[in-house]
């Protein structure tokens, strides 16, 4: 059944022998060989041939096909999160490229099947995207082209206005669904409700039993009840009952879509999830890849003639541009770290309290569980916590990191500093929510106006004040009512409105915080 | 079958084919957003395609880096296309700012639509092909007369120092029948160029660089258009204050005297540049002129109504006066044209205000066809 040469395919059979030696567990993987016109194309529908027809993918198409003319960038390998796993080869690379590529796709399917954020994609994706074309194909044929395309345009601008705890919430917490879009899938994620203990509600906190009459007389129990219970009604009139952050979610379910609209922005949230952990894992997951493609050429794959060529394929693609973070190279560096960390002990109380710098030195307790620590880590980090609980003092010294900053005066950029706080601080700030801003949506009837209100939760960098507005505009198409943002420019609360027509902006009294 | 990206793609190009027209207005005033590019084609710049989101600002252009240096140290690059650099797993999201390129077939296409620019109706000889030799590299034979000394020299030389019969002291290279090279040369056919385009500009000191942006903005149009109709164009730029002349393109757009208008000296030497190079029953001729319409005197605009009806009306396909706005112009000269030859075919007059009039003014200048 596969298309593979007898050469990749005799690769494939060594390379996966040699990922079955090191432990790593994957799906089954499909090598097809592609040629350069073919993978860009692949590339610009990431990964999935079989997805919607939008003009954006032709844009992307067009992007990679130049610079790939024009020598500016190189696409050697692309593999998509399914089972079994497809993973595409560039046609015309060198057999020492191709064995590099398979066994970095070894470690990305690995990744894939046992890294936690992943646990909710849907793992036959190929099917699902190809069933999303096809239904948009069919409301294209119905409601012509630019129609839908355009209402695609809308939603896109939406698709990054998701929640990425959702799909992790407690199943029994989740919210019935109600009056949800039979094609809509907006059921199978919820809301976590407040569970409610009856006795307590109402009374004031009181240590000394003999006060509680006093302190706690019932007809003032009572009276609170009955403020709660009122305070309950409103909360439960109101919609959203807590700020959500899934806005796509909410507008599928809550915005008066037509049926095929309410589809499409189904079909975008769902392709938005399920892209959502290769966001949030980007360092960790290409670390690991690199970590062992490294692994199998350098101990078991590469033949002696081979070494110049693989080292000349790898330090290429953990080159470090001045000025930018390369995941590749962050990831790999701080698995080798770990890895090294744990092999020697050098971990825990005892490590962390030890101050002298000679005895830190030679710390070596030869615990040897370095290959036990990196499988746990990869099950069970994602970008965020990987950085946070492993990128250490040490790390950032021994790997020069620094900050940079623009010098006002002269527009460059220019090196900062090398503090450790500030490094991981800014770098942890990047990264939070995969790297978007967190966009609540606040209230459905804003001013008892049926407006949407909704709230960006600041933390310390401005949106971009032209996206945000045409963002607006987006949100209005598909609210069909006013639409509000509040947020923060410039240091001063301020709510940006679009009605329809126009964009005007006004100060607010605070900040929204959640 | 068209593949499925092909389906795309050609959407794509639709869309930005859509998104020019729409903006043509703009492009079309601003002529520093078009770039020329290569033979052919220029590109333009498209902010608008990319989807909007909610997304972080300026981050005061901080981040995170890795390497050697000192605190004060500069970097290079730019940290906002970082990411997009590896496009593995699909996620590439850099912030490219979209350049298209569209040819300049395209672009007038997309123009004629635009403004309703009918086809020319040419005259005179249709498109002439001629075939014209050019010497284009070297072979091994061929008439002594095309020797090429050099490339002789060094293939003698080159071989006698692989052969080690070369002797530094006595330095004598002797070719031998292997070592000879001669030029050869390849034959193209030619489009014979059967369209000329003459610029004329007042180059007089009330013309300032506004003005002469939007005559050069302007001309590209014009020139855009009229390659697309005609296979070949030449294009002869005359300036003129109170005398004029012949100059090169680049001299055209450059140059800035001082002193007194008078129109009437460029539309004499636009007449001798026609008698001397392009004989009108062959030739579809285009002239126009452009000026802060300040002329000298009023004996001056008589002889350049005179030139104009007795010498160049007649021989040309077009004649287009654009008059600029200038602070200094009194801007008479237009109204003279007007009143005298009242809505004479072949000659357009058009004033251009502000650089947005330039669209409405090349409208004016093509919608007749000529």
């Amino acid at each position: 059944m596969s298309s593979l040469p007898s050469v990749l395919w005799d690769l494939q059979v060594e390379i996966k022998s040699y990922a079955d030696e090191f432990g790593l567990d994957t799906f089954p993987v499909l090598f097809e060989p592609v040629d350069y016109r073919h993978m860009c194309e692949i590339a610009a529908y990431d990964g999935f041939p079989t997805r919607y027809p939008h003009w954006r993918f032709g844009m992307e198409y067009d992007h990679m096909l130049k610079s790939h003319t024009y020598g500016l960038s190189k696409i050697y390998e692309l593999v998509i999160n399914t089972n079994p796993c497809y993973a595409y080869l560039l046609e015309g690379n060198s057999l020492v490229d191709q064995k590099l590529v398979m066994s970095h796709v070894y470690g990305h399917c690995d990744f894939f099947k046992n890294n936690y954020f992943f646990s909710h994609t849907d793992r036959r994706m190929i099917d699902g995207m190809a069933n999303n074309a096809s239904r948009v194909r069919r409301y294209m044929d119905r409601h012509g082209v630019s129609t839908v395309e355009s209402f695609i345009d809308v939603c896109l601008s939406l698709d990054n206005l998701i929640d990425p705890w959702l799909p992790f919430r407690d199943k029994k917490a989740r919210r019935p669904p109600s009056g949800a879009n039979d094609s809509a899938s907006y059921a199978s994620y919820g809301q976590p409700g407040e569970p409610e203990d009856p006795t307590e509600s109402g009374r004031l906190h009181n240590v000394r039993g003999y006060l509680e009459g006093y302190i706690n007389p019932p007809e003032f129990i009572a009276a609170q009840r009955a403020k709660k219970k009122q305070q309950d009604e409103i909360a439960k009139r109101k919609l959203p009952p807590a700020p959500d952050r899934d806005v796509l979610g909410f507008l599928m379910q809550h915005a008066p879509l037509d049926g095929w609209e309410a589809d499409i922005v189904g079909i975008l949230r769902e392709e938005s999830y399920y892209f959502l952990p290769q966001r949030q894992t980007k360092i960790m997951n290409e670390g690991w890849a690199t970590y062992w493609h490294s692994k199998i050429m350098t101990t078991r794959a590469l033949c002696d003639d081979e070494i110049i060529d693989y080292a000349d394929a790898a330090s290429g693609v953990t080159a470090m541009g001045p000025g930018q973070l390369n995941p590749y190279k962050l990831g790999v560096e701080l698995y080798r770290h770990i890895e090294d960390r744990w092999n020697r002990g050098r971990f825990g109380k005892e490590w962390d309290n030890c101050t002298s710098l000679q005895e830190r030195t030679h710390w070596d307790l030869k615990l040897g569980l370095g290959k036990e620590k990196l499988f746990e880590v990869r099950r069970m980090h994602n970008d965020v916590t990987f950085l946070d609980e492993f990128f250490t003092e040490d790390f950032c010294r021994d790997q020069k990191f620094f900050t940079f900053k623009e010098n006002r005066r002269t527009g460059r950029l220019e090196i900062e500093g090398r503090s450790f706080a500030k490094i991981k601080a800014q770098m942890l700030q990047q990264l939070s929510n995969f790297g978007q801003p967190f966009i609540y949506v606040i209230d459905a009837n804003y001013l008892n106006r049926g407006e949407l209100l909704l709230g960006h939760r600041h933390e310390g960098v401005d949106l971009k004040a032209d996206y945000a507005r045409d963002t607006l505009r987006s949100l209005e198409r598909v609210w069909r009512r006013p639409v509000s943002l509040l947020t923060i420019l410039d240091d001063k609360a301020k709510r940006i409105r679009f009605d329809g027509s126009e964009i005007s902006m006004s100060d607010e009294p605070h900040a929204f915080r959640v | 079958m068209i593949s499925r990206i092909e389906q795309d793609h050609s959407r794509f190009r639709e869309i930005i084919r859509g998104k020019i027209r729409q903006n043509l207005r703009k492009y079309i005033s601003r002529g520093d957003l078009i770039a020329p590019k290569g033979q052919g084609s220029v590109t333009i710049p498209m902010p608008q395609i990319n989807i909007p989101r909610f997304v972080f600002g300026d981050n005061s252009g901080q981040g995170v880096g890795q390497g050697e240096g000192e605190a004060g140290d500069p970097i290079g690059g730019n940290p906002k296309d970082g990411q997009s650099g590896s496009g593995k797993s699909g996620e590439g999201e850099g912030a490219k700012a979209l350049e298209v390129e569209v040819s300049l077939e395209e672009l007038a296409e997309i123009m004629g639509e635009e403004l309703g620019l009918p086809n020319i109706q040419r005259r005179g000889t249709q498109s002439l092909e001629t075939k014209k030799d050019r010497y284009v590299g070297l072979r091994n034979t061929g008439p002594e007369s095309l020797r090429s000394f050099k490339a002789t020299f060094k293939r003698a030389l080159r071989r006698q120092v692989a052969m080690g019969t070369y002797d530094p002291r006595r330095p004598v290279i002797v070719p031998i029948r292997e070592d000879r090279r001669y030029r050869s040369w390849r034959t193209d056919p030619r489009p014979q160029s059967n369209a000329v385009i003459i610029y004329m500009m007042d180059v007089s000191g009330s013309m300032g660089d506004e003005q002469k942006e939007m005559v050069r903005i302007e001309s590209f149009w014009i020139d855009t258009w009229l390659r697309s109709q005609y296979k070949g164009l030449e294009s002869r730029y005359i300036i003129h204050d109170a005398t004029a002349r012949v100059v090169e393109r680049e001299v055209f757009f450059r140059t800035r005297e001082s002193g007194g208008t008078m129109i009437s000296s460029a539309y004499k030497v636009c007449s001798e540049l026609i008698d001397a190079e392009f004989n009108p029953e062959q030739w579809n001729i285009y002239a126009f002129h452009f000026s802060d319409g300040d002329n000298w005197s009023v004996d001056d605009t008589a002889t350049c109504i005179g030139l104009l009806k007795n010498q160049l009306l007649p021989r040309l396909n077009q004649f287009g006066y654009g008059q600029v706005e200038s602070p200094y112009g009194s801007g008479q000269f237009i109204k003279d044209l007007r009143a005298a030859f009242n809505k004479h075919p072949l000659l357009v007059t058009s004033e251009i205000k502000t650089k947005e009039d330039i669209m409405d003014s090349i409208r004016e200048f093509l919608k007749g066809g000529r």
